[in-house]
């Protein structure tokens, strides 16, 4: 996947290209960066962010321990905002979420705790709970034409009130041992004594493979349709420094116990949702149908199919965050996923997505999340107190988007 | 004429990258209805832009002189405060204010923040007379006409104790009726001794009103000609524009005679269909026509007659409530209620609108033309992006859109080029009828001339052209018959031969006062 260098600066003017030189280097790189220059812009926040904190924690935050635990404290949040941000670029809101992540943590208890059902069968249950709760706000919606925000809005009040009646008000647990594990472990441990974990270590080498592969494929497609390429040294350069980020991302997780079996979720959905939205027609439709509504149905594009499958998503996502939180916390509580759409929002306006929709990456989402969940976690390091904390990431979400709307006005639209 | 009121003195305007003005004068003198035309992007609206402080004193260099007076304008309230006022092409009105809550908008009859409603609704009435609208000043602007609309913003700006008055392209969206009421207006203005700047694309309004034109293009004033001068033909005018002799506004084509006996490729029955809301009102009345492969039909008609509903109603039901009638393709009848299966059986709908029913203006070039048939650069649900561009260049190319590449988003382009991005889209679906609803509209003459050299090449491909528009020299100069509407009805059929401005207007005229 080349997710964040996707568009080739094709940009170059035609002259410049062969040369190759230092000096078109630069401008080429100039070039690429302006043209996605949210993208790069929370990217580079992102790492200001993390290097302020490192420096302010004494290193702790980037302790192998402390990333580990950053993953798991925010995996539910990133699993939301990448849901949130397909439901954003098509012209939407979901505020449900929240409240449908405690439901579907409720119904997760009632099964495997109250009812001593097998936790695969659980599972499998409550996704599909969670898509059928999503599936008629998405009805509603798409066919019922009531506006996504009076609809969810509806949906988050039910949905926290039948978490209760179906809690009787308590919390309920312990879950499972195995789908503890799976929402709180890492990936066994296997082969001879290192220092490291070896199957994080494999993981990560394969990836870089992969990812190499799939760069020298896509160059190699570029020129058997005769369009530009980026210059040899440049992309080259391009990636190396997709290897590395891999790279140290790979040792500071095997340096502990290895990746959580949640990273692993998370980086598949993260490619998947990411190639389809890029890739897949249906992603096309969905970019389509924010930009443009009536251009998209005029296009033969079926917009009401389309909105009715995205919310249907995110009632499965917003399951799967469910049932990840509920069995990290091996509790199902009826307070449980209290604002976290506000925080999936935010996560999805700070990684770029539009209020008008028809704009925004899955990418973007995962590090919109990551900026919230670095300052999370960063700031209980340092110490600040929680009501500190809810207004530095309001903040934050103003200045991010602020950022955005003055860049856009002085290029000059 | 007591000398120049308004006096720019080589402006010059840059935004990031682009030149938009590089040395602009332009003289109006005092009491004068002064056109000026160039080709979209020449620098017109942005000259304008200029003049009313939109983009205020300091972001461009050269001189303004209003009335004798140096001005520096920061914002539009300063430049209405000296009594220069633009009413803009898409105009700026609150539709679910009243027509008089719209006219003093901003510039309130009021004591301490409270409205005085006996003061503004006399105001409203007196101004209303003066621009000869008989409506109610508490009628919402939403229930009345765009025609209707134009005469509020005039109102307003009289409000304003206007002095010169800007009209941005004012009868791009109006029929010919309330053009001429318009323009009558405007010379009714003049009489009363109010000077007008008018940006026209319309030759033939700009003779009628103006006394002169001054000719933009590229960014620099070309010349200023008086109208009223007997050199000064539709012609001179035009070659001014392009900067080359225009000697012939259309391409070279040789009338399609189809062979008789096969079936027309598309033919409609006993089309009717109902206004979506007000149910009993037939918009599209009992229409039957047919196209044939190769062949360009047009269908005149003015604002209201039924044209568009009556393609959008076919393409995929996607104008109001159907009544009755048949589709057929190519003998056979067809279903197309919904888009998916109007594109699958090879008819695609060019909108009139390209802003709004066209294109994804925050998109780029590739994505919006590959946007109506993914399918066929993608396998199993999966768009080949490098196919995807390639096909992109090469409609750049061939449709000569002015771009530097095709992952520029569309709202960036002008006019003409957006034209040819949505025309690019639904020549790359593939299909064999092709509905065009005002091709040409909003465009420079450089760049019509493209786009009739396409649609001639699409009908000599072979495929069925229908060619709606309300510029009656186009049709005459691109179609084999011609398709007369009225009222929802069709008032008349010609052929290339018969048909003639006269005799197609006297069509689309008629029945209009019957059916009422």
């Amino acid at each position: 996947m080349s997710t964040v260098t996707d568009k080739t600066p094709a940009s170059a003017p035609p002259g410049k290209n062969g040369a190759g030189g230092g000096d078109g280097l630069l401008q080429l790189m100039l070039d690429g960066m302006r043209r996605n220059m949210r993208q790069y812009g929370m990217l580079m926040a992102l790492g200001l962010i993390v290097a302020l904190f490192a420096v302010w924690t004494d290193g702790d935050l980037l302790l192998p321990r402390n990333v580990s635990n950053l993953v798991l404290q925010n995996s539910y949040i990133l699993i939301l905002a990448i849901g949130m941000m397909l439901v954003i670029i098509s012209g939407h809101i979901d505020l449900s979420v929240g409240s449908l992540t405690a439901f579907v943590g409720s119904m997760a208890a009632v099964f495997m705790v109250r009812n001593d059902l097998p936790w695969p069968v659980a599972v499998v249950l409550c996704l599909a709970v969670g898509a059928i709760a999503g599936a008629v706000q998405g009805w509603f919606i798409a066919y019922g034409g009531i506006p996504s925000f009076i609809v969810t809005l509806a949906g988050m009040l039910t949905f926290r009130g039948l978490t209760e009646i179906f809690l009787e008000g308590q919390t309920l647990g312990p879950f499972p041992r195995g789908l503890q594990k799976v929402a709180n472990g890492f990936m066994p441990e296997v082969g001879p004594e290192t220092n490291y974990h070896n199957l994080t270590l494999l993981l990560g080498l394969a990836l870089i493979a992969l990812v190499v592969l799939q760069e020298v494929r896509d160059r190699r497609r570029q020129k058997e349709f005769d369009l530009d390429v980026l210059p040899a040294k440049l992309f080259l350069l391009k990636l190396v420094a997709l290897a590395s980020a891999v790279l140290v991302v790979t040792m500071l997780l095997a340096s502990y116990k290895g990746a959580p079996i949640v990273l692993l979720i998370l980086g598949v959905l993260l490619v998947g949702f990411g190639y389809m939205m890029r890739n897949a027609v249906i992603g096309r439709h969905i970019y389509a149908i924010g930009g443009n509504l009536p251009a998209a149905k005029l296009s033969g594009v079926r917009d009401k199919k389309v909105t009715f499958l995205v919310f249907l998503n995110m009632g499965m996502l917003a399951a799967l965050a469910g049932l990840v939180f509920a069995a990290r916390f091996n509790a199902a509580s009826p307070k449980a996923g209290l604002n976290f759409e506000l925080e999936a929002i935010a996560a999805a306006f700070i990684g770029g997505a539009s209020m008008a929709g028809g704009v925004g990456t899955v990418l973007g989402a995962i590090i919109g999340g990551l900026v919230l969940g670095v300052l999370n976690n960063g700031m209980n390091l340092v110490g600040v107190g929680t009501d500190w904390q809810q207004v530095i990431k309001g903040l934050v979400l103003l200045a991010a988007v602020g950022f955005d709307v003055w860049n856009k006005r002085k290029v000059g639209s | 004429m007591a000398g120049p009121v308004l006096e720019m003195r080589s402006i010059v305007k840059t935004f990031p990258g682009v030149k938009a003005l590089s040395d602009v004068s332009l003289t109006v003198q005092r009491g004068e209805v002064h056109a000026i035309c160039g080709e979209n992007g020449a620098g017109k609206s942005t000259l304008m832009k200029v003049l009313s402080g939109v983009h205020p004193h300091g972001t461009y260099e050269g001189e303004i002189l209003f009335e004798e007076e140096v001005c520096r304008f920061k914002d539009i309230r300063a430049s209405e405060q000296h009594g220069i006022v633009i009413i803009h092409q898409e105009l700026a009105l609150v539709p679910y204010l009243s027509i008089a809550e719209n006219i003093f908008l901003g510039n309130e009859h009021a004591t301490r923040g409270f409205i005085n409603w006996n003061e503004t609704l006399r105001h409203a009435t007196e101004l209303l007379r003066r621009v000869g609208l008989d409506e109610h000043p508490e009628t919402r602007v939403a229930d009345i006409g765009v025609g209707k609309q134009q005469l509020v913003e005039i109102a307003k700006a009289l409000s304003k104790k206007v002095k010169l008055l800007i009209l941005d392209e004012p009868t791009a969206a109006l029929n010919d009726e309330d053009s001429g009421k318009l323009l009558d207006l405007i010379l009714q203005l003049k009489e009363q001794g109010i000077t007008a700047i008018i940006i026209s694309h319309k030759l033939n309004e700009i003779r009628r009103v103006a006394d002169s034109v001054t000719i933009l293009r590229d960014g620099r004033t070309i010349e200023t000609l008086d109208v009223k001068a007997p050199e000064t033909s539709e012609d001179r005018i035009i070659s001014g524009m392009v900067g080359r002799d225009l000697e012939h506004r259309f391409p070279e084509r040789t009338p399609h005679h189809p062979e008789e006996g096969t079936a027309p490729a598309l033919e409609i029955r006993n089309w009717t269909v109902h206004h979506p809301i007000d149910q009993q009102r037939k918009v599209v009345d009992d229409v039957s026509l047919t196209v044939r492969r190769g062949e360009i039909v047009g269908i005149a008609g003015l604002m209201g007659a039924g044209r568009t509903e009556l393609a959008m109603s076919v393409f995929g039901r996607t104008y109001g409530r159907h009544a009755g009638g048949t589709v057929l393709k190519d003998g056979k009848e067809i279903r197309t209620k919904t888009v998916p299966e109007a594109v699958g059986h090879g008819i695609a709908y060019v909108t009139e609108d390209r802003k709004h029913y066209g294109l994804n203006l925050i998109d780029t070039i590739n994505r919006n033309i590959s946007l109506s048939a993914l399918g066929k650069v993608a396998k199993r649900g999966v768009v080949d992006e490098h196919q995807e561009r390639q096909v992109a260049e090469g409609f750049r190319k061939s449709m000569n859109i002015k771009a530097p590449t095709v992952f520029e988003p569309v709202g960036k382009l002008s006019g003409g080029n957006q034209q040819k991005v949505v025309l690019s889209k639904w020549i790359f679906a593939g299909p064999d009828v092709l509905i065009l609803d005002e091709p040409t509209r909003g465009i420079d003459v450089g760049a019509k001339y493209e786009i009739y050299t396409v649609i001639d090449r699409l009908a000599a491909e072979g495929k069925a052209v229908v060619f709606i528009s309300s510029e009656l020299p186009e049709l005459l100069g691109m179609c084999d018959r011609i398709y007369t509407m009225a009222a929802g009805r069709l008032t008349g059929e010609f052929s290339r031969a018969e048909a003639s401005q006269e005799s197609l207007m006297r069509q689309m005229t008629k029945d209009k006062e019957v059916s009422r």
